[in-house]
């Protein structure tokens, strides 16, 4: 499915916080999306999944919902968005209980994407017990779970520290180049943009306005620092002085 | 020249002390024994310990224990259930809806200060001196801590959980089904641990106006008969009363909220 984004302003009040988002998510690509804290990314990635309604502008989407499809936009959160008092496995079951399957295919689902994320072994622990990157690992399961055909995922390594988002980035293209589902990418991260995305909208501070959608076009597999040096040092400059400037703006 | 270094981090830790802790509720009841022994003061003014076991025996004895105990259970199981299911529906509501907490919370927070026990006169106009009055007082004082307890409960719901089954369409009844009561429930037993122990006053309070059985009944006739023996042994009733609902309300905590 592709994602066709018109024209999207947005504003909390008198805050705008959106101007004018007008880009196309291409069916089978990851588009990350950067930008200086507070420029608007989650509500963009909100207004995109219909939990926010924009204030101007619309979302299309357009292509057929893949057969065995449950929530054809399903998102992965920075903070997980765990049920703390369910288990691993109910907690991504939560995800199938409104849909009509039945017990069986239900936990066959389950199980299916508990063994793609390496969680068979916690399928009954809590999520307390587990350290940020199974929970986020279970995050990611629950999204697999309904079979997606667009993923947004806000910040989804955020909150985990430098060795556990790298081995989730991994982990992720792994599972991504299985499915190639559409996806989109937020990120504060530049290195993560570069390494799993296909385009890279870079946002402008707040109000967000899109100050360039640069292709990345080395193959993932040859994304190396030295191949992307150069593109590297351009987005750089494109987000260093966004974020200067929002950094020296009054809150 | 080399020196060990000076350790400077101790203190400010509170450990568990089993020990200390059985010594100090021992040491409180020997030395009141001790003081009433030596027959300093009065065993009117100040009953032993032995005595107010002993009357606490005699009660057990006789059946009055029960009777008492029964009839102020009653209100308070009845008056509690009433006022619980009344203030978690309120608290729901002033939690999920935005005109209820606009009209509601002025109101309530206008009513919760209010001692209940000065609107019993009221009660016993209304309802007469029997059961409806003392059930409707312990009704209105649980009610109104039950309701702020579930909507700030509710508000405590990280909006990321809503959020997240609205992502998955999951329909509204079973948002507040299965993420928003769960997630409340830290702060709905907080309310109950609250309210029980305003139930506990109020029941006290309210036997002591026209009632025939009852613990508050009971202290009042033994005051009035100055049998402080019997009246502290009421106390210690309400004491061990008020003990096992905590006790309930850390077992249910420990059982329903183990997910912490
Ligand atoms: N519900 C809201 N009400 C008011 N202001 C909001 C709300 N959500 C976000 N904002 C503000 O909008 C701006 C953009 O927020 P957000 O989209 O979360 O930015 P980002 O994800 O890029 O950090 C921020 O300044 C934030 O404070
Ligand atoms: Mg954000």
């Amino acid at each position: 499915m592709r994602l066709i984004v018109e024209h999207v302003s947005h504003g909390y009040g008198s805050l705008e916080v959106l101007d004018d988002i007008s880009l196309t998510v291409e069916e089978g690509e990851i588009l990350a999306v950067i930008g200086p804290s507070g420029c608007g990314k989650s509500t963009l990635l909100g207004i995109l999944g219909g939990l926010l309604e924009a204030s101007r502008g619309r979302i299309l989407t357009d292509g057929a919902v893949p057969s065995g499809s449950l929530n054809p936009i399903t998102y992965i959160f920075q903070d997980f968005a765990l049920l703390p008092w369910h288990s691993v496995a109910a907690n991504v079951g939560f995800a199938l209980e409104h849909h009509r399957l039945d017990a069986y295919e239900r936990k066959g689902r389950v199980d299916e994407v508990l063994a793609m994320t390496g969680l068979l072994d916690f399928a009954t622990a809590l999520p307390k017990q587990l350290s940020g990157g199974m929970r986020q690992r279970v995050g990611i399961a629950r999204a697999l779970a309904v079979k997606p055909a667009i993923l947004l995922l806000d910040e989804p390594l955020s909150a985990l520290d430098a060795q556990t988002r790298e081995l989730l980035i991994e982990e992720f293209l792994a599972l991504w180049l299985a499915h190639r589902t559409t996806a989109v990418y937020v990120t504060h991260n530049l290195d993560e943009a570069l390494r799993l995305a296909d385009r890279i909208c870079v946002l402008s501070r707040r109000p967000g306005r899109i100050r360039e959608i640069v292709a990345v076009d080395a193959a993932r597999s040859e994304r190396g620092m030295a191949a992307l040096a150069p593109l590297r040092e351009r987005l750089w400059r494109l987000i260093q002085e966004e974020a200067r400037a929002a950094d020296r703006e009054h809150v | 020249m080399s020196e060990p270094l000076r350790f400077r981090g101790g203190g400010f830790v509170i450990g568990p002390k089993p020990i200390s802790s059985c010594l100090g509720g021992l040491a409180v009841i020997a030395i009141w024994q001790a003081v009433s022994s030596a027959g300093w003061v009065s065993p009117i003014f100040l009953p032993s310990p032995a005595g107010i076991a002993r009357a606490l025996g005699e009660m057990a004895l006789s059946g009055q224990l029960w009777r008492h105990l029964g009839a102020s259970l009653q209100r308070i199981l009845l008056g509690f259930a009433l006022g619980s299911a009344a203030g978690l529906a309120l608290g729901l509501a002033l939690g999920l809806l935005s005109h209820a907490r606009a009209a509601g919370l002025p109101i309530v927070s206008a009513l919760f200060p209010i001692p209940k026990i000065a609107l019993l006169p009221l009660f016993i106009l209304w309802f007469g001196i029997g059961e409806p009055s003392k059930v409707a007082t312990i009704a209105l004082g649980v009610f109104f801590p039950m309701a702020i307890a579930t909507y700030s409960g509710v508000d405590q719901v990280p909006r990321t959980l809503i959020r997240m089954a609205q992502s998955f369409d999951v329909p509204t009844h079973a948002i507040v089904a299965k993420v928003i009561l769960p997630g409340a429930l830290p702060g709905i037993l907080a309310g109950v641990r609250i309210s029980a122990s305003i139930a506990l006053i109020l029941v006290v309070a309210a036997e002591m106006i026209g009632a025939e059985f009852g613990i508050g009944a009971f202290i009042l006739t033994a005051g009035n008969l100055m049998r402080t023996e019997d009246l502290l042994a009421g106390v210690c009733l309400l004491s061990i009363l008020g003990l096992a609902v905590g006790f309930l309300v850390s077992l249910a905590e420990r059982r329903l909220l183990s997910w912490r």
